[in-house]
């Protein structure tokens, strides 16, 4: 029997060496470009990420994002950027990038001492 | 003073190796672009793949049933569930896809028969009574996988899980529900439910995949934070959450050893036909040509709607 695992999700399915995961190299791929999607779950708060999808242009994005992460109406805005467009930060989280902030503790409030006796501070 | 730079020797495997390790120890998540070791990338690409083909092939033994089901009521919910069935394929292929997998090869591989879908799924769909135990037996068991799963060590599966467990829910139920109308109806109908209770409960308890002592590589993901509980713990846990939804739906466990063990509080089943598994999985199932056969179909003969899109998009400079 094949090393098989119930974290299929939908249940058991194998795991082992024999099934293949490296993507092939094609010649030429007409696929559609990726995007990411940003939904505003209700007025008042900000967009959030919640995934991505392949579709040809803007405008099918849009409608597909919305078929796929709307459903059960978990959205009110929607934000679609093709994943090529995005720029991000190194994913090393004690990246220099954020060190300039790391020993700037007298930007938090809790830096300060204040008597007990002074109200609403 | 220079500013902070993007372009840094690169760290050394060694110490990329422990960084790994202590976020995994912390129960942190490891996030797309972070190293990882390589058996954990291509693990977790197996995994979530076939997670994914799985709901994608799933879609296709209820999709049987919406050209026949018996209301509107009916047809309208079983059509919203096979359509969240596409939508969790859809949102686990864009977790495979953080780990560079590439949506379209993975249908390939699926239609090539390289990578595999849940066992359960070669089954086929005899009466509409079957709609229903899929609901409530077979999605009830793929909560009890996939809740673990919420808190899987990689970040984009775990996010995907917890939408897909919020979903899951309707689907148990309006499983349960459709049966419990049934078992209020004709005697015809309460034998229709028991013989579809008869076919699926032992395929639904191979879900869980073969016992722990035959399960060699689930240490590592376990070690890996991708496996939670071990495949006899989820199995376990199942067994007894379904024994009283069996009592209160009025049906039978085609198990005659089920019993009841007052010392250790659990249900007891009897022993699970795993050549039986063994078959289906690697072929041989009653549905297994026909569900790939259509997988394929889907693909090919709407290629043409693809390639349109592609060219008006094209035109229009998008």
């Amino acid at each position: 029997m094949p090393d098989v695992t119930a974290e299929g999700g939908h249940g058991a399915v194998p795991t082992g060496p024999e099934v293949p995961v490296e993507p092939r190299r094609r010649a030429v791929r007409r696929d559609w470009p990726l995007y990411e999607v940003f939904v505003r779950g209700k007025r008042g708060l900000n967009h959030v990420h919640v995934g991505s999808l392949h579709a040809p242009d803007d405008e099918m994005a849009i409608d597909a994002a919305r078929d796929l992460y709307t459903r059960r109406n978990e959205g009110v805005s929607i934000w679609v950027v093709k994943a090529v467009d995005i720029t991000a930060s190194s994913p090393d989280e004690k990246d220099p990038l954020f060190a300039p902030s790391g020993d700037k503790v007298y930007r938090h409030p809790t830096f300060y001492e204040i008597p007990e006796g002074v109200p609403h501070m | 003073m220079s500013a902070p730079t993007l372009e840094r020797p690169a760290p050394d495997e060694t110490a990329l190796q422990r960084q790994f390790d202590a976020t995994i120890a912390a129960d942190h998540r490891i996030e797309p672009r972070d190293w990882m070791p390589e058996g954990y990338r291509r693990t977790l690409i197996r995994q979530v793949a076939q997670h994914a083909h799985s709901e994608i092939v799933g879609m296709q033994p209820e999709g049987d049933w919406l050209l026949a089901a018996p209301s509107l009521r009916r047809k309208s919910v079983l059509l919203a569930k096979v359509q969240d069935e596409a939508g969790h394929g859809l949102y686990l292929y864009s977790a495979a896809e953080t780990l560079g997998a590439d949506r379209a090869d993975l249908t390939d591989k699926l239609i090539e028969g390289k990578q595999k879908y849940s066992s359960i799924f070669n089954y086929p769909t005899l009466t509409y009574a079957d709609v229903g135990v899929i609901g409530w037996l077979v999605d009830g068991a793929a909560i009890c996988n996939q809740v673990p799963l919420c808190r899987s060590s990689y970040g984009p599966y775990a996010r995907a899980m917890i939408r897909v467990c919020k979903e899951e829910s309707f689907h148990q139920r309006q499983g349960y529900e459709l049966l419990m109308t049934m078992m209020r109806g004709t005697p015809e109908q309460r034998a229709m439910v028991q013989d579809a209770v008869d076919r699926w409960w032992w395929p639904s308890l191979m879900m869980f995949g073969p016992p722990d002592d035959a399960s060699p590589n689930s240490a590592q993901s376990m070690a890996w934070g991708i496996k939670r509980h071990t495949n006899d713990e989820l199995r376990q846990r199942y067994v007894d959450m379904s024994v009283p939804q069996a009592q209160a739906l009025g049906v039978t466990l085609p198990d005659p050893d089920l019993t009841w063990d007052e010392a250790s509080g659990h249900w007891r089943t009897g022993p699970i036909d795993w050549d039986e598994f063994t078959r289906v999985i690697s072929g041989s199932g009653p549905m297994n040509a026909v569900r790939i056969a259509r997988r394929r179909a889907a693909r090919d003969d709407n290629a043409w709607v693809t390639e349109a899109a592609t060219a008006y998009a094209e035109k229009h400079g998008a």
